[in-house]
Protein backbone atom coordinates (compact mmCIF):
# COMPACT_ATOMS: atom_id res chain seq x y z
CA UNK A 1 0.00 0.00 0.00
CA UNK A 2 1.23 3.40 -1.12
CA UNK A 3 2.20 5.28 2.11
CA UNK A 4 0.15 8.34 2.90
CA UNK A 5 3.18 10.87 2.85
CA UNK A 6 3.92 9.94 -0.55
CA UNK A 7 0.17 11.00 -1.49
CA UNK A 8 0.32 14.22 0.42
CA UNK A 9 3.80 15.03 -1.35
CA UNK A 10 0.98 15.95 -4.42
CA UNK A 11 -0.61 18.51 -2.27
CA UNK A 12 0.89 22.36 -2.01
CA UNK A 13 1.14 23.51 1.49
CA UNK A 14 2.68 26.88 2.53
CA UNK A 15 4.00 25.89 6.05
CA UNK A 16 3.68 28.78 8.46
CA UNK A 17 7.38 27.25 10.17
CA UNK A 18 7.27 27.11 13.95
CA UNK A 19 3.37 27.87 14.28
CA UNK A 20 1.68 24.96 14.72
CA UNK A 21 -2.03 25.57 14.32
CA UNK A 22 -3.32 22.86 15.62
CA UNK A 23 -1.60 21.61 19.27
CA UNK A 24 -1.76 18.87 22.15
CA UNK A 25 -2.94 20.11 25.37
CA UNK A 26 -1.81 17.82 27.67
CA UNK A 27 0.89 15.11 26.23
CA UNK A 28 0.08 13.04 29.84
CA UNK A 29 -3.29 12.70 28.94
CA UNK A 30 -2.66 10.77 25.60
CA UNK A 31 0.17 8.96 26.97
CA UNK A 32 -1.39 7.54 30.17
CA UNK A 33 -5.66 8.65 29.87
CA UNK A 34 -6.93 7.89 26.48
CA UNK A 35 -6.65 4.02 25.46
CA UNK A 36 -7.72 4.56 22.27
CA UNK A 37 -5.86 7.27 20.28
CA UNK A 38 -8.26 7.23 17.81
CA UNK A 39 -5.98 10.70 16.18
CA UNK A 40 -3.28 8.04 15.34
CA UNK A 41 -5.61 6.70 12.89
CA UNK A 42 -8.37 8.77 12.13
CA UNK A 43 -6.29 11.69 10.81
CA UNK A 44 -6.63 11.45 6.97
CA UNK A 45 -2.76 12.92 7.01
CA UNK A 46 -1.89 10.15 9.59
CA UNK A 47 -0.14 13.99 11.22
CA UNK A 48 -0.27 11.96 15.28
CA UNK A 49 1.73 9.05 15.45
CA UNK A 50 1.98 6.67 18.73
CA UNK A 51 5.02 6.24 20.32
CA UNK A 52 6.53 2.83 21.55
CA UNK A 53 6.30 4.39 24.90
CA UNK A 54 2.36 5.27 24.63
CA UNK A 55 2.99 9.19 23.85
CA UNK A 56 1.10 10.67 20.62
CA UNK A 57 3.04 13.04 18.81
CA UNK A 58 1.88 15.37 16.43
CA UNK A 59 3.37 17.22 13.39
CA UNK A 60 0.62 19.13 11.43
CA UNK A 61 2.90 20.10 8.21
CA UNK A 62 1.11 17.82 6.09
CA UNK A 63 -2.58 18.71 8.13
CA UNK A 64 -5.65 19.28 5.40
CA UNK A 65 -6.96 21.04 7.88
CA UNK A 66 -10.55 18.73 8.23
CA UNK A 67 -10.86 19.16 11.85
CA UNK A 68 -10.95 15.17 12.61
CA UNK A 69 -8.81 15.01 15.28
CA UNK A 70 -10.80 17.83 17.46
CA UNK A 71 -14.27 16.52 17.01
CA UNK A 72 -12.92 12.90 17.70
CA UNK A 73 -11.21 13.76 21.08
CA UNK A 74 -14.15 14.30 22.57
CA UNK A 75 -13.40 12.32 25.36
CA UNK A 76 -10.53 14.40 26.68
CA UNK A 77 -11.23 17.51 24.81
CA UNK A 78 -6.97 17.47 24.21
CA UNK A 79 -6.45 19.41 21.09
CA UNK A 80 -6.68 22.97 20.53
CA UNK A 81 -7.29 23.23 17.24
CA UNK A 82 -7.56 26.73 15.19
CA UNK A 83 -7.56 27.62 11.60
CA UNK A 84 -3.88 28.51 9.88
CA UNK A 85 -2.55 31.98 9.57
CA UNK A 86 -4.01 33.88 6.59
CA UNK A 87 -2.51 32.38 3.67
CA UNK A 88 -0.85 29.56 5.11
CA UNK A 89 -1.70 25.62 5.39
CA UNK A 90 -3.11 23.31 2.90
CA UNK A 91 -3.61 25.29 -0.70
CA UNK A 92 -5.78 23.11 -2.72
CA UNK A 93 -5.20 23.04 -6.25
CA UNK A 94 -8.17 21.02 -7.38
CA UNK A 95 -10.23 20.88 -4.22
CA UNK B 1 -10.12 48.97 8.05
CA UNK B 2 -12.19 51.37 10.65
CA UNK B 3 -15.31 51.47 8.03
CA UNK B 4 -18.55 49.96 8.95
CA UNK B 5 -19.75 47.31 6.36
CA UNK B 6 -23.69 46.96 5.79
CA UNK B 7 -22.42 43.18 6.28
CA UNK B 8 -19.33 41.07 6.58
CA UNK B 9 -19.24 37.26 4.87
CA UNK B 10 -16.92 34.94 6.67
CA UNK B 11 -16.04 32.75 4.22
CA UNK B 12 -15.89 32.07 0.12
CA UNK B 13 -17.61 28.65 -0.23
CA UNK B 14 -20.44 28.37 -2.20
CA UNK B 15 -22.92 29.79 0.78
CA UNK B 16 -20.49 32.51 1.38
CA UNK B 17 -20.42 33.68 -2.37
CA UNK B 18 -23.79 33.30 -2.82
CA UNK B 19 -24.54 35.17 0.34
CA UNK B 20 -22.07 38.17 -0.38
CA UNK B 21 -23.26 38.33 -4.32
CA UNK B 22 -26.87 38.25 -3.45
CA UNK B 23 -26.08 41.14 -0.87
CA UNK B 24 -23.66 42.99 -2.62
CA UNK B 25 -26.14 43.00 -5.56
CA UNK B 26 -28.76 44.86 -4.40
CA UNK B 27 -25.99 47.46 -3.23
CA UNK B 28 -25.21 46.56 0.41
CA UNK B 29 -21.78 47.46 1.62
CA UNK B 30 -20.64 44.03 1.72
CA UNK B 31 -16.62 42.87 3.01
CA UNK B 32 -15.94 39.17 2.43
CA UNK B 33 -13.43 37.77 4.06
CA UNK B 34 -11.44 33.85 3.06
CA UNK B 35 -7.97 32.83 4.94
CA UNK B 36 -7.30 31.04 1.84
CA UNK B 37 -4.49 32.02 -0.88
CA UNK B 38 -7.15 32.26 -3.44
CA UNK B 39 -11.11 31.86 -3.32
CA UNK B 40 -11.44 28.00 -3.29
CA UNK B 41 -7.89 27.00 -1.97
CA UNK B 42 -9.47 25.53 1.27
CA UNK B 43 -12.49 24.21 -0.15
CA UNK B 44 -13.35 20.36 -0.49
CA UNK B 45 -15.87 18.46 -2.19
CA UNK B 46 -16.77 15.87 -4.30
CA UNK B 47 -18.05 17.95 -6.83
CA UNK B 48 -21.09 18.01 -8.22
CA UNK B 49 -23.13 21.68 -8.80
CA UNK B 50 -26.54 21.51 -9.06
CA UNK B 51 -27.53 23.80 -11.86
CA UNK B 52 -31.11 25.13 -9.96
CA UNK B 53 -29.45 26.98 -7.11
CA UNK B 54 -26.90 28.75 -8.99
CA UNK B 55 -29.33 29.90 -11.97
CA UNK B 56 -31.17 31.58 -9.35
CA UNK B 57 -28.27 33.26 -8.65
CA UNK B 58 -26.64 33.68 -11.70
CA UNK B 59 -28.76 33.04 -14.17
CA UNK B 60 -26.25 32.88 -16.91
CA UNK B 61 -23.59 31.14 -14.96
CA UNK B 62 -22.97 28.86 -18.32
CA UNK B 63 -21.53 31.62 -20.20
CA UNK B 64 -17.99 31.57 -18.58
CA UNK B 65 -18.43 29.25 -15.16
CA UNK B 66 -15.49 26.94 -15.08
CA UNK B 67 -17.99 23.69 -15.50
CA UNK B 68 -16.19 19.55 -16.46
CA UNK B 69 -19.08 17.70 -17.32
CA UNK B 70 -22.60 17.73 -17.50
CA UNK B 71 -24.09 14.18 -16.15
CA UNK B 72 -25.90 12.30 -18.41
CA UNK B 73 -25.85 9.22 -16.32
CA UNK B 74 -26.10 8.22 -12.79
CA UNK B 75 -24.77 4.73 -11.54
CA UNK B 76 -25.58 2.93 -7.86
CA UNK B 77 -23.28 0.39 -6.76
CA UNK B 78 -23.91 -1.75 -4.44
CA UNK B 79 -20.18 -3.58 -3.98
CA UNK B 80 -19.45 -7.11 -2.52
CA UNK B 81 -15.58 -7.55 -1.89
CA UNK B 82 -15.08 -8.30 -5.59
CA UNK B 83 -18.48 -7.71 -7.03
CA UNK B 84 -21.32 -5.37 -7.47
CA UNK B 85 -24.62 -5.36 -8.20
CA UNK B 86 -26.13 -1.94 -9.81
CA UNK B 87 -28.26 0.01 -11.21
CA UNK B 88 -28.13 2.52 -14.04
CA UNK B 89 -30.14 5.65 -15.22
CA UNK B 90 -29.41 6.92 -18.46
CA UNK B 91 -31.20 9.66 -20.63
CA UNK B 92 -31.16 12.18 -23.41
CA UNK B 93 -33.02 14.71 -21.87
CA UNK B 94 -30.38 15.02 -19.13
CA UNK B 95 -28.15 15.43 -22.65
CA UNK B 96 -30.04 18.37 -23.52
CA UNK B 97 -29.54 21.66 -22.68
CA UNK B 98 -29.88 23.74 -20.07
CA UNK B 99 -27.85 20.68 -18.34
CA UNK B 100 -29.33 20.24 -14.62
CA UNK B 101 -25.97 18.91 -13.18
CA UNK B 102 -22.45 19.47 -13.53
CA UNK B 103 -19.08 18.28 -12.27
CA UNK B 104 -16.74 20.61 -11.38
CA UNK B 105 -13.23 21.38 -9.71
CA UNK B 106 -13.95 23.65 -6.68
CA UNK B 107 -10.49 25.57 -6.54
CA UNK B 108 -11.48 26.64 -10.23
CA UNK B 109 -15.08 27.03 -9.54
CA UNK B 110 -14.90 29.18 -5.93
CA UNK B 111 -12.38 32.00 -7.87
CA UNK B 112 -15.02 32.01 -11.12
CA UNK B 113 -18.06 32.66 -8.02
CA UNK B 114 -15.38 34.88 -6.40
CA UNK B 115 -14.85 36.77 -9.17
CA UNK B 116 -18.47 37.59 -9.60
CA UNK B 117 -18.65 38.77 -5.99
CA UNK B 118 -16.33 41.28 -6.45
CA UNK B 119 -18.47 42.22 -9.75
CA UNK B 120 -21.28 42.90 -8.06
CA UNK B 121 -19.55 45.20 -5.64
CA UNK B 122 -18.51 43.51 -2.60
CA UNK B 123 -14.81 43.51 -0.94
CA UNK B 124 -13.19 40.38 -0.96
CA UNK B 125 -10.17 40.03 0.87
CA UNK B 126 -8.29 37.09 1.43
CA UNK B 127 -5.30 35.05 3.60
CA UNK B 128 -7.03 36.72 6.18
CA UNK B 129 -8.13 34.27 9.25
CA UNK B 130 -11.26 35.19 11.13
CA UNK B 131 -10.06 34.38 14.54
CA UNK B 132 -13.42 35.70 16.36
CA UNK B 133 -16.46 37.83 16.89
CA UNK B 134 -16.71 40.92 18.13
CA UNK B 135 -19.82 41.17 20.42
CA UNK B 136 -21.84 43.67 22.13
CA UNK B 137 -23.67 42.14 25.05
CA UNK B 138 -24.86 39.06 23.06
CA UNK B 139 -25.20 41.30 19.55
CA UNK B 140 -22.69 40.47 16.79
CA UNK B 141 -21.18 43.78 15.93
CA UNK B 142 -18.33 43.09 14.22
CA UNK B 143 -15.48 40.30 13.23
CA UNK B 144 -11.56 40.05 14.53
CA UNK B 145 -8.72 38.68 12.13
CA UNK B 146 -5.37 37.95 12.22
CA UNK B 147 -4.59 41.39 10.43
CA UNK B 148 -2.66 43.65 12.24
CA UNK B 149 -5.36 46.30 13.62
CA UNK B 150 -7.83 43.43 12.49
CA UNK B 151 -11.54 44.66 13.84
CA UNK B 152 -13.88 45.34 11.20
CA UNK B 153 -17.26 46.17 12.11
CA UNK B 154 -20.82 45.49 10.31
CA UNK B 155 -24.84 45.77 11.40
CA UNK B 156 -24.56 41.76 10.28
CA UNK B 157 -22.01 38.91 9.96
CA UNK B 158 -22.83 36.02 8.01
CA UNK B 159 -20.99 33.04 9.33
CA UNK B 160 -20.41 31.01 6.16
CA UNK B 161 -17.03 29.27 7.49
CA UNK B 162 -17.79 25.20 7.13
CA UNK B 163 -18.15 22.44 8.46
CA UNK B 164 -15.73 23.20 11.58
CA UNK B 165 -17.51 26.53 12.28
CA UNK B 166 -15.32 27.67 15.05
CA UNK B 167 -16.72 31.17 15.24
CA UNK B 168 -19.91 29.88 16.52
CA UNK B 169 -18.30 27.67 19.24
CA UNK B 170 -16.21 30.38 20.63
CA UNK B 171 -19.04 32.71 20.85
CA UNK B 172 -21.01 29.99 22.53
CA UNK B 173 -24.00 30.12 19.76
CA UNK B 174 -23.38 26.34 19.63
CA UNK B 175 -21.68 23.19 20.84
CA UNK B 176 -18.52 21.23 19.26
CA UNK B 177 -19.76 18.81 16.94
CA UNK B 178 -20.30 15.03 17.63
CA UNK B 179 -18.36 12.46 15.78
CA UNK B 180 -21.71 10.60 15.08
CA UNK B 181 -22.85 13.59 13.10
CA UNK B 182 -20.28 14.08 10.48
CA UNK B 183 -18.56 11.68 7.66
CA UNK B 184 -14.99 11.81 7.36
CA UNK B 185 -14.09 11.60 3.46
CA UNK B 186 -11.16 11.26 1.68
CA UNK B 187 -10.57 12.38 -2.32
CA UNK B 188 -8.35 11.81 -4.47
CA UNK B 189 -8.44 13.09 -8.42
CA UNK B 190 -6.18 11.04 -11.16
CA UNK B 191 -5.92 13.00 -14.56
CA UNK B 192 -6.60 11.16 -17.51
CA UNK B 193 -6.73 12.11 -21.38
CA UNK B 194 -10.29 12.88 -22.02
CA UNK B 195 -10.90 10.19 -24.43
CA UNK B 196 -10.21 7.73 -22.80
CA UNK B 197 -12.17 8.61 -20.28
CA UNK B 198 -14.79 8.88 -22.68
CA UNK B 199 -14.22 5.14 -24.03
CA UNK B 200 -14.39 3.88 -20.25
CA UNK B 201 -17.45 5.68 -19.36
CA UNK B 202 -19.31 5.25 -22.94
CA UNK B 203 -19.35 9.18 -22.75
CA UNK B 204 -19.02 11.85 -25.56
CA UNK B 205 -17.58 14.92 -25.44
CA UNK B 206 -18.40 17.38 -22.15
CA UNK B 207 -20.61 14.14 -20.69
CA UNK B 208 -20.03 12.80 -17.35
CA UNK B 209 -20.87 10.01 -15.42
CA UNK B 210 -21.63 9.86 -11.44
CA UNK B 211 -21.23 6.49 -9.76
CA UNK B 212 -22.46 6.65 -6.14
CA UNK B 213 -21.47 3.66 -4.25
CA UNK B 214 -22.05 1.80 -1.30
CA UNK B 215 -21.23 -2.02 0.74
CA UNK B 216 -17.87 -3.26 1.01
CA UNK B 217 -15.85 -0.06 0.47
CA UNK B 218 -16.82 1.34 3.93
CA UNK B 219 -15.97 -1.93 5.57
CA UNK B 220 -18.95 -2.61 7.85
CA UNK B 221 -19.10 1.35 8.82
CA UNK B 222 -22.00 3.77 7.90
CA UNK B 223 -20.86 5.47 4.34
CA UNK B 224 -20.60 5.70 0.79
CA UNK B 225 -17.92 6.11 -1.62
CA UNK B 226 -18.25 8.32 -5.18
CA UNK B 227 -16.24 8.10 -8.44
CA UNK B 228 -17.24 11.41 -10.60
CA UNK B 229 -15.49 12.27 -14.08
CA UNK B 230 -14.03 15.46 -14.97
CA UNK B 231 -12.91 16.58 -18.20
CA UNK B 232 -9.78 15.29 -17.94
CA UNK B 233 -9.45 13.83 -14.65
CA UNK B 234 -11.72 11.34 -12.66
CA UNK B 235 -12.29 12.08 -8.67
CA UNK B 236 -12.81 9.43 -6.48
CA UNK B 237 -13.89 9.61 -2.57
CA UNK B 238 -14.98 7.38 0.36
CA UNK B 239 -16.51 8.84 3.47
CA UNK B 240 -17.95 7.10 6.75
CA UNK B 241 -19.23 8.30 10.02
CA UNK B 242 -16.61 9.71 12.21
CA UNK B 243 -18.24 7.95 15.09
CA UNK B 244 -17.88 4.60 12.59
CA UNK B 245 -13.84 5.46 11.70
CA UNK B 246 -13.38 5.40 15.52
CA UNK B 247 -15.16 2.08 16.90
CA UNK B 248 -13.83 0.38 13.97
CA UNK B 249 -10.13 1.46 13.85
CA UNK B 250 -9.78 1.64 10.43
CA UNK B 251 -7.59 4.61 9.04
CA UNK B 252 -9.43 6.58 6.17
CA UNK B 253 -6.30 6.38 3.89
CA UNK B 254 -6.17 2.64 3.88
CA UNK B 255 -10.15 2.99 3.01
CA UNK B 256 -9.33 4.63 -0.44
CA UNK B 257 -6.48 2.46 -1.03
CA UNK B 258 -8.94 -0.45 -0.66
CA UNK B 259 -11.47 0.75 -2.57
CA UNK B 260 -9.10 1.92 -5.56
CA UNK B 261 -8.26 -1.69 -5.42
CA UNK B 262 -11.61 -2.93 -5.79
CA UNK B 263 -11.40 -4.96 -9.23
CA UNK B 264 -14.60 -2.66 -10.60
CA UNK B 265 -12.42 0.68 -9.87
CA UNK B 266 -8.94 -0.33 -10.67
CA UNK B 267 -9.25 -0.74 -14.24
CA UNK B 268 -11.32 2.83 -14.32
CA UNK B 269 -8.66 4.37 -12.70
CA UNK B 270 -5.63 2.33 -14.83
CA UNK B 271 -2.80 4.68 -16.12
CA UNK B 272 -3.98 7.84 -14.15
CA UNK B 273 -1.62 10.11 -12.45
CA UNK B 274 -2.71 10.89 -9.27
CA UNK B 275 -2.49 14.49 -8.37
CA UNK B 276 -3.69 15.52 -4.79
CA UNK B 277 -5.18 13.59 -1.65
CA UNK B 278 -8.02 15.52 0.18
CA UNK B 279 -10.00 15.04 3.28
CA UNK B 280 -13.18 17.19 4.33
CA UNK B 281 -16.03 16.65 7.01
CA UNK B 282 -19.11 16.66 5.70
CA UNK B 283 -22.14 16.96 7.88
CA UNK B 284 -24.34 14.61 7.81
CA UNK B 285 -26.45 14.83 10.92
CA UNK B 286 -29.45 16.05 9.17
CA UNK B 287 -32.79 18.31 10.42
CA UNK B 288 -32.04 17.48 14.05
CA UNK B 289 -28.37 18.27 14.28
CA UNK B 290 -29.15 21.98 12.65
CA UNK B 291 -28.11 23.95 15.26
CA UNK B 292 -29.35 27.55 16.00
CA UNK B 293 -28.77 29.49 12.93
CA UNK B 294 -29.64 32.92 13.92
CA UNK B 295 -29.06 35.80 16.84
CA UNK B 296 -28.96 39.37 17.12
CA UNK B 297 -26.79 40.49 14.28
CA UNK B 298 -25.99 36.88 13.24
CA UNK B 299 -27.05 34.28 10.50
CA UNK B 300 -25.42 30.98 9.53
CA UNK B 301 -25.09 29.90 6.51
CA UNK B 302 -24.07 25.92 4.55
CA UNK B 303 -21.97 23.51 5.89
CA UNK B 304 -21.53 25.62 9.52
CA UNK B 305 -25.69 25.28 9.67
CA UNK B 306 -25.35 21.60 8.97
CA UNK B 307 -27.26 22.22 5.74
CA UNK B 308 -26.49 18.82 3.61
CA UNK B 309 -28.64 16.38 2.31
CA UNK B 310 -26.53 13.43 3.05
CA UNK B 311 -29.33 10.92 1.41
CA UNK B 312 -29.52 12.71 -2.04
CA UNK B 313 -25.57 13.75 -1.51
CA UNK B 314 -26.31 17.61 -2.19
CA UNK B 315 -25.08 19.92 -0.26
CA UNK B 316 -23.43 23.03 -2.37
CA UNK B 317 -27.23 23.35 -3.52
CA UNK B 318 -28.31 23.67 0.14
CA UNK B 319 -25.08 26.00 0.67
CA UNK B 320 -26.19 28.21 -2.25
CA UNK B 321 -29.92 28.61 -1.35
CA UNK B 322 -28.86 29.50 2.41
CA UNK B 323 -26.57 31.63 1.66
CA UNK B 324 -28.95 33.40 -0.77
CA UNK B 325 -31.85 33.35 1.69
CA UNK B 326 -29.89 35.12 4.12
CA UNK B 327 -28.80 37.68 2.18
CA UNK B 328 -32.43 38.11 0.92
CA UNK B 329 -33.70 38.71 4.27
CA UNK B 330 -31.08 41.55 4.82
CA UNK B 331 -32.03 43.38 1.78
CA UNK B 332 -35.65 42.97 2.52
CA UNK B 333 -34.95 44.34 6.32
CA UNK B 334 -33.09 47.00 5.12
CA UNK B 335 -35.61 48.24 2.52
CA UNK B 336 -38.18 48.10 5.23
CA UNK B 337 -36.10 50.12 7.53
CA UNK B 338 -35.80 48.08 10.38
CA UNK B 339 -32.68 46.18 12.51
CA UNK B 340 -30.66 42.50 12.37
CA UNK B 341 -32.11 41.50 15.20
CA UNK B 342 -32.61 38.22 16.39
CA UNK B 343 -36.21 38.59 16.13
CA UNK B 344 -36.35 40.42 12.92
CA UNK B 345 -33.39 37.69 11.62
CA UNK B 346 -35.84 34.88 12.28
CA UNK B 347 -36.91 35.40 8.30
CA UNK B 348 -34.56 33.84 7.33
CA UNK B 349 -35.57 30.74 9.28
CA UNK B 350 -39.07 30.75 8.05
CA UNK B 351 -37.74 31.23 4.74
CA UNK B 352 -35.23 28.20 4.81
CA UNK B 353 -38.30 26.09 6.65
CA UNK B 354 -40.60 27.38 3.14
CA UNK B 355 -37.61 26.40 1.11
CA UNK B 356 -36.91 22.69 -0.42
CA UNK B 357 -33.79 23.00 1.81
CA UNK B 358 -35.58 22.24 5.39
CA UNK B 359 -38.53 20.55 3.99
CA UNK B 360 -35.99 17.71 2.26
CA UNK B 361 -34.04 17.92 5.85
CA UNK B 362 -37.02 17.59 7.86
CA UNK B 363 -38.31 14.66 5.36
CA UNK B 364 -35.41 12.52 6.17
CA UNK B 365 -34.71 13.71 9.67
CA UNK B 366 -34.84 9.67 11.12
CA UNK B 367 -32.74 8.55 8.63
CA UNK B 368 -29.13 9.28 10.16
CA UNK B 369 -29.95 7.73 12.91
CA UNK B 370 -31.47 4.37 11.35
CA UNK B 371 -28.34 4.11 9.94
CA UNK B 372 -26.61 4.76 12.87
CA UNK B 373 -28.51 1.66 14.82
CA UNK B 374 -28.76 -0.05 11.80
CA UNK B 375 -25.08 -1.27 10.15
CA UNK B 376 -26.63 -4.18 8.51
CA UNK B 377 -27.87 -1.76 5.74
CA UNK B 378 -23.92 -0.98 5.07
CA UNK B 379 -22.53 -4.44 6.02
CA UNK B 380 -24.88 -7.50 5.26
CA UNK B 381 -27.33 -6.54 2.54
CA UNK B 382 -24.92 -5.48 0.43
CA UNK B 383 -23.27 -9.24 0.85
CA UNK B 384 -26.18 -10.95 0.72
CA UNK B 385 -27.80 -9.08 -3.02
CA UNK B 386 -24.27 -9.51 -4.16
CA UNK B 387 -24.57 -13.42 -3.33
CA UNK B 388 -28.00 -13.60 -4.57
CA UNK B 389 -27.01 -12.38 -7.85
CA UNK B 390 -23.67 -14.84 -7.91
CA UNK B 391 -26.04 -17.76 -7.12
CA UNK B 392 -29.23 -16.86 -10.05
CA UNK B 393 -26.20 -15.74 -12.57
CA UNK B 394 -23.84 -18.66 -11.81
CA UNK B 395 -24.85 -21.33 -14.32
CA UNK B 396 -24.00 -25.10 -12.78
CA UNK B 397 -26.30 -27.54 -13.58
CA UNK B 398 -28.44 -26.31 -9.99
CA UNK B 399 -31.93 -25.74 -10.61
CA UNK B 400 -33.75 -22.32 -10.30
CA UNK B 401 -36.05 -23.36 -7.76
CA UNK B 402 -32.95 -24.46 -5.69
CA UNK B 403 -31.47 -21.75 -6.33
CA UNK B 404 -33.83 -19.37 -4.80
CA UNK B 405 -34.50 -21.35 -1.64
CA UNK B 406 -30.95 -20.93 -1.02
CA UNK B 407 -31.08 -17.67 -1.45
CA UNK B 408 -34.19 -17.11 0.72
CA UNK B 409 -32.46 -19.09 3.52
CA UNK B 410 -29.46 -16.97 3.02
CA UNK B 411 -31.13 -13.96 3.95
CA UNK B 412 -33.57 -15.25 6.75
CA UNK B 413 -29.87 -16.50 8.46
CA UNK B 414 -28.95 -13.38 8.52
CA UNK B 415 -31.70 -11.45 9.75
CA UNK B 416 -34.43 -13.87 10.13
CA UNK B 417 -38.21 -13.19 9.29
CA UNK B 418 -38.89 -10.76 12.03
CA UNK B 419 -35.65 -9.04 11.03
CA UNK B 420 -36.38 -8.56 6.97
CA UNK B 421 -39.63 -7.09 8.37
CA UNK B 422 -38.64 -4.53 10.93
CA UNK B 423 -35.51 -3.69 8.77
CA UNK B 424 -38.27 -2.63 5.68
CA UNK B 425 -40.45 -1.22 8.09
CA UNK B 426 -37.47 1.16 9.44
CA UNK B 427 -36.63 2.33 5.56
CA UNK B 428 -39.94 2.85 4.83
CA UNK B 429 -40.77 5.07 8.01
CA UNK B 430 -37.30 6.91 7.44
CA UNK B 431 -37.82 7.35 3.70
CA UNK B 432 -41.39 7.99 3.83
Amino acid sequence: MIKVEEKLFQNRYKVDAGRAHIEIVDADICQLKCQLKPCTFCCPASCYTKEGDGQVTLITDGCLECGTCRVICSEHENVRWEYPRGGYGIQFKFG
Amino acid sequence: MSEKFDVIVVGSGPSGNAAAYTAAKAGLNVLQIERGESPGSKNVQGAILYSDALEKIIPEFRDDAPLERHLIEQRMWMLGDDSYVGSTYRSQSFNTPPYNRYTIIRAQFDRWFSSKVQEAGALVICETTVTGLHLDGNRVVGVQTDRIGGSVYADAVILADGVNSLLAKKAGFHAEIKARDVALAVKEIHFLPDTSIESRFNLGPDEGVAIEMAGKITQGMVGTGFLYTNKESVTLGVGCLLSDLRTHGISPHALIERMKAHPAIRPLLEGGEMREYSAHLIPEGGYNAIPKIHGEGWMMVGDAGMFVNSVHREGSNLAMTTGRLAAETLIELRREGKSFSATHLARYRTKLDDSFVMKDLKKYRNLPEVFENNHQFFTQYPELINRAAHTMLLVDGADKKSKERDIRKSFFAKRSAFGLIGDAFKLWRAFE
